[in-house]
């Protein structure tokens, strides 16, 4: 009796000790990835990373030197027009499902913003295409930053929602019992408590669209040279990464690297903004 | 429990024979067989009570009677609620805040209220937090927030702890201390009627005595209605007090009758502990 007591604790300790290694393993692999990645990046792209880089432009073929200036730029201007659509769009759906609307409209909207953020994201550039693109002839940066945009309003609304929703009760009530009209409530109230979430929500959704290149490839479809006419097709960071990593130039090869390494590193800092905007969340809620 | 049948319809008109004692009062408020329901159920149930003027009235009664409900609807406050229903009338000086076109934010600046739980609002400084009714309803010019914000500070004995930290956010207070501040926020907008909803139930003594002893001195200027669970409380600030059970106002007078000599089999066994 005894002893088959102590064979059942030694079972039971081997079983916990073989769960245990098994989330080890797991938790290993999923940090494993980044630090390869990383390491690789760094491997590889640290010795291109130079001045030139950030300052000139691509060189042809076989010219050394040269950089990625107008793709650093082109990606920002994306960004930018992605914003102007998606961040007012996806705040302001938010605050619709979170403050009006009726229940039953509100969870179809709610499903709806669901799928669309699991469309993939080259759904989004071959629609856009369809739109924008055949219709006025041309790539264009608008074309871009709209397949962006489009991608950012599903994301941007939930965490929009998802914040505003957290904002307690009381606060809303207390607006609204000193004579203060409703929108002004949400506007001023609502959502300046909510605004750090708002903020990290739309952060998240920035450092999502940033490494996007699916949806730019036949909407902003890249560029070699300045472009300042939003009009015409524009350079992005990962669009150049793509057309250098196919090339069959070693020297294409290296400025991939450095490429691939400055995005990974300029979504790594959003990331940190964010983990430093949501650590010191919520002032104590009433 | 002493009325086994809860929907006895003369229960309403027996409590009017104690009305004639406010009748020397001007009345802030008259509420006339006032019924309210959420969905399906029914919160208040034809009510009928005149709430006098730079008085204290206290609404007791046990938990579910609807006495909050009750005071919400007099700032239609309980109207944020989804589906709700109103029959019967609340005359604010004569005039039905339910007709229609009566704007609700209109109605909620002359009628402030002040919650359980303190609330002020956690991005703003104690000072922010006192003028933010005025400033969102438009007010622009910094001398008279200035002004505005001392005052109600004052009234709301909280100037001389808070004077100088007025840029202090105001979550830094003490509970009590943010109790007063809202108090000070509901007053900044200058209402006619401040409603409270047990504003000391999260309070400890001390804090709780501050703001009955603050109740008392505002009552010279405005019309008072609070809703407390505590009923040496209300014996210690109001001077009427309503009794409500199951939605329906049973007894209402002046404090002293009410705690000494209760018409109502129902009030006097709640104030004397028998249930509730």
């Amino acid at each position: 009796m005894h002893s088959k007591r102590q064979d059942q604790h030694a079972w039971r300790k081997i079983k916990s000790a073989l769960v245990s290694a098994g989330t080890f393993v797991s938790a290993l692999l999923v940090i494993a990835p980044l630090g390869l990645v990383f390491f690789h990046l760094l491997v590889n792209g640290a010795s291109s990373i130079n001045w030139d880089f950030f300052t000139q432009l691509p060189k042809p073929v076989g010219a050394p030197g040269g950089g990625m200036v107008n793709a650093i730029v082109g990606s920002l201007e994306l960004l930018a027009l992605g914003s102007a659509i998606g961040i007012p769009i996806g705040v302001l759906g938010g605050v619709y499902l979170a403050e009006y609307g009726s229940a039953r409209g509100n969870s179809m909207l709610r499903f709806i913003a669901d799928v669309l953020n699991g469309v993939p994201s080259i759904t989004w550039g071959v629609v856009v295409y369809g739109l924008v693109v055949l219709r006025f002839k041309g790539f264009s940066a608008y074309a871009g930053g709209l397949a962006l945009g489009l991608i950012m309003i599903p994301l941007i609304l939930r965490t929009t929602e998802e914040v505003i929703l957290l904002v307690p009760n009381g606060y809303r009530e207390a607006a609204l019992a000193l004579g203060i009209a409703r929108w002004k409530t949400i506007v001023h109230v609502v959502m300046k408590t909510a605004s750090k979430g708002i903020v990290t929500g739309i952060l998240i959704a920035l450092a999502r669209i940033g490494g996007e290149t699916a949806p730019l490839l036949f909407t902003a479809f890249g560029n070699r040279f300045w472009n300042h006419d939003l009009s015409q097709p524009i350079a992005a960071l990962p669009l150049q990464i793509f057309t250098y990593a196919i090339s069959p130039y070693d020297d294409w090869h290296r400025q991939a690297w450095a490429g691939a390494l400055v995005l990974v590193i300029g979504i790594f800092c959003v990331n940190v903004l964010v983990r430093i905007l949501t650590r010191e969340r919520a002032p104590s809620t009433a | 429990m002493p009325s086994s049948d809860p929907i006895v319809l003369e229960t309403h008109d027996r409590h009017a024979e104690t009305e004639p004692e406010t009748e020397e009062r001007p009345l802030t408020f008259e509420v006339k067989n006032l019924s309210i329901w959420y969905g399906d159920k029914r919160a208040i149930d034809s009510v009928t009570m005149d709430v006098p003027s730079n008085a204290v009235t206290s609404i007791i009664g046990p938990s579910g009677c609807g006495k909050s409900t009750f005071l919400r609807s007099l700032n239609r406050m309980h109207e944020l609620l989804p589906r709700t229903r109103l029959e019967g009338s609340v005359l604010l000086r004569g005039q039905d805040l339910y007709s229609t076109d009566v704007d609700p934010a209109i109605v909620r600046r002359r009628v402030g209220m002040v919650f359980q739980k303190s609330n002020p609002f956690p991005t703003m400084s104690i000072g922010d937090n006192v003028v933010i009714g005025l400033r969102l309803n438009g007010v622009r010019d910094q001398k008279f927030l200035n002004e505005r914000l001392e005052r109600s500070l004052r009234m709301a004995a909280l100037w001389d702890e808070v004077k100088d930290d007025l840029h202090k956010p105001g979550t830094s207070l003490s509970g009590g201390q943010q109790q007063r501040l809202c108090i000070a926020r509901a007053l900044a907008v200058e209402p006619e009627v401040v409603l409270m909803d047990e504003p000391c139930s999260a309070l400890d003594p001390i804090a709780t005595a501050k703001i009955e002893e603050l109740i008392h001195e505002l009552k010279t200027k405005y019309t008072i209605v609070i809703v407390t669970h505590n009923m040496q409380q209300a014996g210690r600030v109001s001077d009427y007090t309503a009794f409500f059970y199951l939605g329906r106002l049973i007894e209402f007078g002046p404090t002293t009758k009410i705690f000494s000599n209760p018409s109502e089999r129902q009030t006097e066994d709640y104030i004397t502990g028998r249930f509730g």
